[in-house]
């Protein structure tokens, strides 16, 4: 930065010797390759677009703000895992399979099998993460496409997913979670609304709503920020510092960029390969719990899908799919996105399933526009 | 370029710090390495030269950890040492610079100089303290950054090149092993190389120079080794040997004498 040079206006020898060739490229070509570019372009207009179009249908006041927040929360969490993952040079499409597994596992320890439910979490979380490291393992050790051996545990984990409740239960959809679940220390940090006096008081003073008929007459329409929304931020906080500032963020930008390179200046790229698949998993189970403590249920089919939601809210926010570039940053404003979006359509009364449209074109121009930026980067013609 | 001269008389007569003692690699029934000596002393430039599959990769390989010889010893300032992996020898001070392996092209010049040694400044990498360093070491190579937080793929092949050399140097490498650095360079990109080696070389680094051009060879070596088919055909110093006897000596002789004189002297 020390050595930023004025704009050469021609050929005038430099007096420290700096290339006259190279052009002074500015701020704008600077903004132009960050990896957040698109999310922050795409966040812009996607409320300007909602704003004009659903501006007057509740979207934006404290119910209709909750609504898409909580939705973009789901992917934010799951768009990390995935994020940091890509960056190291690997996929996930067990993401999907993972939720719905995870679930179950809390209902069937939780509910089923009787332990308490902090112990059903904890387990849950550690079979998860073992099975995350497996993933791991089995792509480093045999050299195979992440892609194929994350496939076929997409398929493994969804029939265990199913066969373990129909064959214990009898049925593939377990509820009395809330009840299990009552004052549960661990439960709580998944399920609870938080800061809930900020509401009264904005109800008080009038800013937001409260129920004017019901059981809850008076209380405020938003009675906290839920748990999930807080464990988003969290994570992508958490992530973006790994990333951007860390020693190991440095060495996963190493494996996924040139992993050959990055071994023989000694980066334990196997290592840091299989921490990512574990830390996939783990998003995913953080996502089930949100989900299972939200609903009071567990069921087998939940998550379907949610692996290549992530992967293209990750791809919006300007990742490589060929890894060693990406945001987390990027990734969150590529969910955040994704769930404006998705109940934007509702709230302006547009058909839903035009969202699946949305989401084919968003991701061809996302893929498209991180070509053209990598080749900026890289100065390949 | 300032003064190539070479005096090397008084490093010439210390001991090597690498000496490798007839060094066999065997994979399977291919004998890659049939019994090659070299050795490496601290500031001179020693040239490695031999035709392609003259076992020169190998060779460094062996060297630098990667590969465990079949036979034979590697002695490091005359301890005998037994490399597990390219780690090891870089602990000991034994850097390599690869010809395309070099670094990574997406990330940042400070990124991939401090990769797998950032400092850090409690959890975070101290990124004052990288980009300033980066910044000065590179000066000191000739190269003027725009910025650390440039990406190596901005960067031409001769300076990558350069990074990397830069980063061995800074790192306290003792011995420098340069895997064809020049094979796939132009000539202007070529000479700043070859002057870096000679910069590197009056710090008192040992550098193994692996090539099969003999210009490039003659223009920064103090001792030529010959690789032919797995062997050593002989070490000489400069001024013993011409480039002609050189590049025969790496092809092997007869056809190449006879090829030479129907083109004209031009290889």
């Amino acid at each position: 930065m020390a050595e930023a040079q004025p704009a050469a206006g021609g050929p005038t020898p430099q007096p420290d010797g700096a290339d006259e060739r190279i052009k002074d490229i500015g701020g704008l070509r600077n903004w132009l390759v960050r990896p957040e570019l698109g999310g922050i372009v795409g966040t812009i207009a996607v409320f300007v677009f909602f704003g004009i179009l659903a501006g007057d249908s509740g979207m934006f006041n404290a119910q209709g703000i909750l609504n898409w927040s909580v939705v973009s929360a789901q992917f934010m969490i799951i768009a990390v895992g995935a994020c940091m993952l890509m960056v190291a040079g690997e996929f996930d499409l067990s993401v999907g399979s993972m939720i719905g597994f995870a679930g179950i596992s809390i209902a069937m320890f939780g509910v089923v099998w009787g332990l308490p439910m902090w112990l059903a979490i904890l387990i849950t979380f550690a079979i998860c993460i073992g099975i995350g490291a497996l993933n791991g393992l089995i792509v480093v050790r045999t050299g195979l496409p992440s892609f194929i051996v994350t496939l076929a545990f997409l398929f493994i984990l969804r029939g265990f997913t199913i066969f373990i409740p129909q064959t214990v239960e009898s049925r593939t959809i377990i509820g009395g979670i809330e009840e299990a679940a009552e004052g549960d220390w661990l439960a709580a940090i998944f399920a609870n609304d938080i800061m809930g006096w900020l509401f009264v008081w904005l109800a008080d003073i009038g800013v937001i709503e409260t129920f004017t008929r019901g059981t809850r007459e008076g209380e405020p329409v938003v009675s906290g920020i839920p748990m999930l929304i807080v464990w988003a931020l969290v994570l992508v906080v958490i992530g973006h510092l790994i990333l951007t500032r860390t020693r190991f963020g440095n060495w996963i930008f190493a494996a996924g960029g040139d992993a050959q390179a990055a071994r023989y200046v000694g980066v334990p790229v196997d290592r840091v390969k299989i921490s990512m698949f574990m830390t996939t998993a783990f998003c995913s189970t953080v996502f089930a719990c949100c989900q299972v403590f939200e609903f009071g249920s567990a069921a087998a089919d939940r998550g379907i899908l949610k692996e290549f939601e992530a992967i293209i809210a990750v791809v919006i926010g300007g990742a490589l799919l060929t890894g060693g570039y990406g945001s987390v940053v990027g990734a969150a404003l590529g969910a955040l996105i994704f769930g404006v979006v998705q109940q934007g359509l509702f709230f302006a009364d547009v058909e839903s399933s035009l969202f699946r449209v949305f989401l084919g074109v968003i991701l061809l121009f996302a893929v498209i526009l991180n070509t053209y930026i990598r080749r900026i980067i890289t100065g390949e013609r | 370029m300032s003064d190539t001269a070479f005096h090397h008389d008084a490093a010439m007569s210390e001991k090597p710090i690498v000496e490798m003692r007839d060094i066999e690699k065997h994979f399977g029934p291919v004998i890659a390495l049939n019994g090659v000596s070299f050795d490496v002393k601290a500031g001179e430039c020693h040239c490695l030269l031999g035709d392609n599959g003259a076992g020169k990769s190998t060779f460094i390989k062996t060297m630098s950890g990667v590969h465990k010889p079949t036979a034979g010893k590697i002695l490091f300032e005359g301890r005998e040492m037994n490399f597990a992996s390219p780690r090891d020898a870089m602990e000991a001070g034994i850097a390599t610079v690869y010809q395309d392996l070099a670094m990574i092209p997406l990330m940042s010049v400070t990124r991939n100089f401090w990769m797998g040694r950032e400092p850090k400044k409690g959890l975070f990498i101290d990124f004052d303290k990288a980009n300033s360093t980066t910044m000065s070491e590179m000066k000191k190579m000739g190269i003027n950054l725009r910025s650390p937080d440039q990406a190596v793929g901005t960067l031409s092949g001769g300076e990558r090149q350069t990074v990397a050399i830069a980063r061995a140097v800074y790192f306290g490498a003792k011995v420098l092993i340069l895997d064809e650095p020049t094979s796939a360079l132009g000539v202007r990109q070529t000479s700043n190389v070859l002057a870096t080696v000679d910069k590197v070389r009056k710090n008192g680094i040992g550098v193994v120079f692996i090539t099969h051009n003999v210009r490039h060879a003659m223009a920064v070596g103090d001792r030529f080794t010959v690789l032919n088919r797995g062997k050593t055909l002989g070490t000489a110093r400069r001024g013993e040997i011409t480039p002609e006897e050189l590049q025969d000596l790496m092809a092997g002789g007869q056809e190449m004498a006879e090829l030479e004189g129907s083109l004209g002297g031009t290889v």
